[in-house]
């Protein structure tokens, strides 16, 4: 209890949020791209091409951990909404809004290179596939969550709202996927999804799980980046920043 | 009773509206809030009701936050802001039985009170007939009904002619003089006991 | 129980008194209809073809279009701090709200939906079945759209931001009324359809109002 009541309040403060991320961030990078290099290799080199796709079914690479991380996030974000709104812990409300322009560019690559994907097998850019039809709707959800937050001045109220609207959206995404399914059964003659990989080679699933794991670090990297910028922005008249500030600039002056 | 603040501070923006303001209201004191418009006096209001949160500091209603003892504090408090919480399709009466239901009531019957801020005539005439000084009349009469402690009023005097504004001044007078607390906001001098008023200026 | 009916009293009697405002949402819907036959051509069985579909798009957006003043007036004249003061629950006075709001507005929808069905050539046996289905989707519109109204009441800005905010949280109440209809229309049952839209209608009522309460807080706190 005490650990993490600790470690709660750590994590709160900015002033010690900021320095200990400084550190960590260059090894995330490091695990990544030692993730990445030998994930992408795989995929595009030594993995078997399929019997029926040939080789275009390789950027599943990068759709389905593209796809996997527009999800996660949001469920990731989804948690912090809860922390934001009962304990009011500002460091939630930032990791909101920090990591929802990065949801919605996975669920814009997962579009995008489900598009490509899609070139070939349908002979069409763009199908109303079931799951390219959900990741579109969760892209529009996290753009909305976006829009809510930069339309309120006070960032305060910004950060609440902006939780509410990411629990709402929370409770209405299975419901909105399952009827999204539905509907395409319904309206489409009942093919297999392209996208479904029921019974997967070993030799393929090595790099897709190195791709997704990379894709976790990548999320990591960037979540912390821009964390720590949105931290610096809001709290740039405060007294940890104006330390920082002259912490480098005594640094700097040293160094000449 | 005791109302007191301790070390608040409000941003708007990224601009500091104020920071580490504080003071102490005892029963039978009002306190005065100036400063120039966008000063935060409004939003100095907000937050000592609870509608707003501070971004540091406490409030604190008989010893106890009133974020924790909300519902204590609520059913003491009063809150009027620069708008007229009015339904202008609804009668006088109409309106103020809807804002007389927000507190806990008094004895004092809702004709009478309408009387008491000389609307006694109006009081089934619709609300869009009335000038912006009865509208605000209207709106004080809801605190002469409620039965709570503490006023917080966001320009009461706003739109009043002078005989509205001596009839606030008596209002308020009376209310101190029964151990109430008022919390305000004014641009107009105020004719109060100047042993009862305590000021403080914003944005200085 | 007896402040939530004078609540909803006090709403319609509002309403009745400034009745000019309450048919705009009926005209708007009236005027989506007009639209399609008009875009896309006149022909009757295209027109059969697509009706469900497009009354139910004519009568989301109305529904989203009459949302906007929701809580507006309340916000701006202050009543809406003055009820989170109260010791009244919020949750109540959203209720209120919205029953009268989708009595006033979604009702009359709903009542002229069959002739605008007619009109694109619905056969007559599936209108049953529509009415069921918008009297069935048309509250759950109304209370999951009044979270997105409750986000953005108090902004300046905000006339774009709610349909962006909302409408994707539409989308299975669409899918499952439109359905209703086609499959009716197409002389099957819609006993499926129409028990999904039960259950968004249950969840939506008793879920969103809390959403909504806790909303216009974070909106009065600005």
């Amino acid at each position: 209890m005490n650990i993490i009541a600790k470690w709660y309040y750590r994590l709160g403060a900015p002033n010690w949020f900021y320095p200990l991320t400084g550190k960590m961030l260059p090894w995330i990078a490091v695990i990544f791209l030692a993730l990445l290099i030998p994930g992408l290799y795989m995929g595009l080199f030594t993995a078997p091409a399929d019997y029926q796709q040939g080789d275009s079914f390789r950027i599943m690479y990068v759709h389905v951990p593209a796809a996997w991380m527009s999800m996660f996030i949001y469920f990731a974000m989804a948690v912090a909404a809860v922390v934001a709104l009962v304990w009011r812990v500002r460091m939630a409300e930032i990791m909101i809004i920090s990591s929802a322009p990065i949801g919605a560019s996975f669920a814009l690559i997962a579009l995008i290179t489900g598009s490509l994907w899609g070139k070939p097998m349908w002979g069409a850019w763009w199908v109303w596939d079931a799951r390219l039809t959900s990741e579109l709707i969760l892209l529009f959800i996290y753009l909305g969550i976006f829009a809510l937050y930069n339309a309120i001045e006070n960032k305060q109220t910004a950060g609440r709202a902006m939780s509410i609207l990411t629990l709402v959206g929370v409770v209405n995404l299975p419901i909105i996927h399952y009827s999204v399914v539905w509907w395409n059964t319904l309206h489409q003659a009942a093919t297999v999804s392209k996208f479904d990989t029921p019974s997967i080679h070993i030799d393929m699933l090595i790099p897709l799980l190195l791709m997704a794991a990379a894709f976790q670090f990548l999320y990591l990297w960037i979540l912390l980046l821009k964390m720590r910028a949105n931290l610096l922005e809001q709290d740039l008249h405060c007294g940890w920043v104006k330390k920082i500030i002259w912490d480098r600039r005594k640094a700097h002056n040293g160094g000449n | 009773m005791h109302y007191q603040a301790k070390q608040l501070s409000c941003k708007r923006g990224r601009k500091t509206l104020f920071s580490e303001l504080s003071f102490e209201l005892q029963a039978g004191q009002l306190l005065l809030i100036e400063g120039h418009n966008g000063a935060g006096k409004t939003s100095l209001l907000k937050l000592l009701t609870g509608l707003r949160m501070p971004e540091a500091g406490e409030i604190l209603w008989q010893s106890r936050s009133i974020h924790d003892a909300h519902n204590d504090f609520r059913s003491k408090l009063s809150w009027l802001g620069h708008q007229n919480p009015l339904k202008d399709e609804q009668s006088a009466l109409e309106n103020l039985h809807t804002l007389s239901s927000f507190r806990p009531r008094n004895s004092i019957s809702l004709t009478d009170a309408l009387q008491e801020v000389k609307l006694g005539h109006a009081k089934h005439a619709q609300v869009k007939t009335f000038s912006a000084g009865m509208k605000r009349r209207l709106s004080l009469a809801s605190l002469l009904v409620a039965n709570t402690q503490l006023w917080i009023l966001d320009e009461p005097q706003a739109a009043l002619d002078k005989d509205g504004v001596a009839l606030y001044e008596s209002l308020a007078k009376q209310h101190l003089e029964n151990d109430g607390m008022i919390v305000m906001t004014s641009h107009h001098p105020l004719n109060l006991p100047a042993d009862r008023v305590q000021r403080l200026a914003l944005g200085v | 129980m007896s402040s939530l009916w004078s609540l909803i009293r006090r709403d319609l009697l509002l309403a009745y008194r400034r009745r000019g405002e309450v048919g705009n949402a009926l005209i708007f819907f009236g005027l989506v209809v007009l639209l399609f036959p008009i875009g896309i051509g006149a022909s009757e069985t295209l027109l059969a073809q697509i009706a469900p579909g497009l009354i139910w798009i004519a009568a989301l957006l109305a529904t989203l279009m009459s949302l906007d003043s929701l809580f507006k007036e309340d916000y701006q004249d202050g009543t809406l701090e003055q009820w989170t003061l109260s010791p009244h629950s919020l949750v109540a006075f959203v209720w209120a709200r919205l029953i009268s709001h989708w009595l006033i507005t979604a009702l009359p929808l709903v009542a002229v939906a069959p002739v605008l069905a007619l009109t694109l050539n619905l056969p007559a046996d599936a209108i049953g079945v529509l009415l069921l289905s918008l009297l069935l989707g048309t509250p759950v519109l109304m209370f999951v759209g009044a979270i997105g109204v409750a986000l953005t009441t108090g902004l300046q800005k905000s006339s774009l931001l709610l349909p962006l905010l909302v409408l994707p949280f539409y989308i299975p109440v669409l899918i499952f009324g439109a359905s209703a209809v086609e499959v009716s229309a197409s002389g099957w049952s819609a006993a499926g359809q129409l028990y999904i839209l039960a259950g968004l209608f249950v969840l939506g009522l008793t879920l969103a109002p809390f959403a909504v309460a806790s909303a216009l807080k974070v909106s009065v706190s600005q």
